[in-house]
């Protein structure tokens, strides 16, 4: 077989309608020697969320974690393109991850609270960022637009680590969105929930794209067709020895799953993927 | 014990119950664990009866007049310990202070990816090198080393600073200072190693929260590791503390064993163990009964801090981890 002949497939950019917050051009993702994720456009429209969807390992993860630069935590990481926001590379070497990671916060996939009071879960990011206003409404508001209120308002003070499963998920996103970041990225959030709490979440994140962006990464393929305006479809290679992602089609969320262009999509779609 | 369930045999052709041997086995291994804890509770009650037997009569003799006391006369038969439980809290509570902060500091270098994790082995192999170097060699390092180095030093902070009781006399030789010193370079490995071991049982996840949410990495440092290991570094701390309140060896060689209460860093003074260390060789009995009790004294402190220690730790458990 001759490889080197065989052209990669690489997606036609989808031409958003509306402002990009962020503009993600992959070219290729790294870690050491392995080669995870390659030519990949994927912009992230404003007020609005972008699903990510895909088989295991195609890389949808390590794209979103690549949007904060979450993944530079791993060293052997490398980033090869450019991610622009508010018309800054935020790969750029002048640029502090720390203050992107401020304004494009990240909610994960297994519940992470820290060992301390529900209280001071919420309020950690509000105390991290000086905040001067009133921490207790702050707080308040953000554990009610989490759908977590009326089950912890009697005991703030006891440890995150206390609660459900369920309830330490929603703790971690009232966390992420008490100090408003500008782009919330979600990384298979409702792996962890019920199917109660998984659709006051998805009614969250629809309330939260009124002022926000949310790119949100999910297994599950209702769900991008329940919140997603638009859906990026990945896939991984393996024909070439390696498992590479890539993208294979980006559009809105009704166009990938009832008129997918491409064959890839449309066997993921309908569950025929092995 | 008979299968009630052999109708299920014909079902299946595998599954079937454990045998008699292995039963047995099962009953063995308990009665061994069972027996071995049972063993160490009768080993620490016999040996307080003992103790306890042995200093019955200076307690009778002396009562609690021995450890509010301050004159250990033996020619007068006169016995008391407080200048003894002072210098074994304060040399301990000084080395705490110093082992800790350098012990925690450690662990952080070598767990939050300050070097390379095959660098961080070899350098905490290196610091609990430290634990297998023997008491009385650390005792010779400090009459020899230490003591001739910390002299200008003591010399200048008690001339300039001397109004300050920390600072109030000046070492004219072996001191607490010394002794507090080496003590806590004594209680470092314990205090680095279980505290290194509290910061890597935090789980990857929680870090990520921390740099997700835009933290600096002393900001997660400080604000989320080190919480979230309090409740192991309290252990390490508790652990610590005992080894130093114990500790003879060294401190019989360093403190001056001179009966006074001082605050002062660079004044002599006693513990309990080195007390008990200096004074069995030439007791007489009604000495050694006396020096019985205050072993009794260092028993009951000894405890004393592992309880109040373990339940502030269990709190801390309760409290940040939300644990029953």
């Amino acid at each position: 077989m001759n490889a080197i002949a065989e052209a990669l497939f690489v997606a036609e950019p989808f031409q958003a309608a509306g402002d990009i917050v962020i503009d993600c051009n992959v070219n290729n993702i790294f870690y050491g020697d392995f080669l995870a994720v390659r030519d990949s456009t994927v912009p992230i429209e404003k007020k609005k969320i972008t699903g990510f969807i895909g088989p295991s390992g195609c890389g949808k993860s390590t794209v979103l974690r690549s949007l904060n630069r979450m993944n530079d935590l791993i060293s052997a990481f490398r980033f090869e393109g450019s991610v622009m926001y508010h018309g800054q590379d935020i790969y750029a070497k002048k640029v502090d991850p720390v203050v992107v990671r401020r304004y494009i916060g990240m909610v994960f996939q297994q519940p992470n609270p820290f060992s301390m009071s529900i209280f001071d879960n919420v309020a950690f990011g509000l105390r991290l960022n000086r905040f001067k206003g009133d921490l207790e409404e702050r707080v308040e508001r953000a554990l009610k637009r989490a759908a977590l209120w009326k089950e912890v308002k009697d005991k703030l003070k006891n440890s995150g680590l206390s609660l459900s499963g369920g309830q330490q998920q929603r703790l971690c996103i009232a966390r992420a969105i008490a100090t408003e970041p500008d782009v919330l990225l979600m990384d298979e959030p409702c792996s962890a929930l019920d199917p109660i709490a998984t659709r006051q979440v998805e009614e969250l994140m629809l309330e939260l794209k009124q002022n926000y962006t949310v790119a949100l990464v999910t297994h599950n393929m209702q769900q991008a067709t329940r919140v997603a305006d638009t859906t990026a479809f990945f896939s991984v290679d393996i024909s070439r020895g390696g498992r590479t992602g890539y993208l294979v089609e980006m559009g809105p969320t009704r166009q990938i799953f009832e008129a997918p262009r491409e064959q890839l999509t449309k066997e993921y779609i309908s569950g025929e993927f092995s | 014990m008979s299968n009630l369930f052999r109708a299920a045999d014909a079902a299946s052709g595998i599954s079937g119950p454990p045998s008699s041997v292995e039963y047995a086995a099962d009953r063995i291994f308990r009665s061994i664990a069972f027996a071995s804890a049972f063993i160490i509770i009768l080993l620490v009650a016999y040996i307080l009866w003992e103790i306890g037997e042995k200093a019955m009569p200076a307690v009778t003799e002396y009562g609690l007049g021995f450890i509010t006391g301050t004159t250990w006369n033996v020619s007068k038969e006169e016995f008391s310990v407080l200048p003894e439980i002072w210098g074994t809290l304060y040399s301990s509570l000084l080395a705490l202070v110093l082992g800790g902060i350098f012990g925690i500091s450690i662990a952080i270098f070598l767990t939050q990816d300050f070097i390379h994790h095959r660098m961080a082995t070899i350098f905490r192999t290196i610091v609990e090198m430290l634990a297998a170097i023997p008491s009385v060699v650390y005792g010779l390092w400090g009459i020899y080393v230490l003591i001739p180095l910390l002299k200008p030093a003591a010399e200048w902070l008690h001339e300039t600073l001397g109004w300050f009781p920390l600072f109030g006399t000046d070492l004219a030789g072996p001191g607490m200072a010394p002794a507090a010193l080496v003590l806590a370079i004594m209680i470092l490995p314990t205090v680095a190693a279980i505290s290194v071991d509290a910061f890597r049982r935090i789980p990857y996840k929680v870090k990520e929260a921390a740099y997700g949410l835009g933290t600096t990495r002393w900001e997660a440092i400080l604000k989320v590791m080190l919480p979230t290991a309090s409740s192991g570094i309290l252990a390490a701390l508790v652990l610590g503390f005992g080894r130093a309140l114990g500790e003879t060896m060294a401190l019989a060689m360093l403190i001056g064993n001179s009966n006074q209460i001082s605050m002062s860093l660079f004044s002599p003074a006693n513990t309990l163990a080195s007390l008990l260390a200096s004074n069995f060789p030439e007791a007489g009995q009604v000495e050694v009964q006396a020096l019985m009790y205050a072993a009794l004294v260092l028993l009951a402190i000894t405890f004393l801090v592992n309880v109040v220690g373990l339940a502030v730790q269990q709190y801390t458990v309760r409290k940040f981890e939300g644990k029953k």
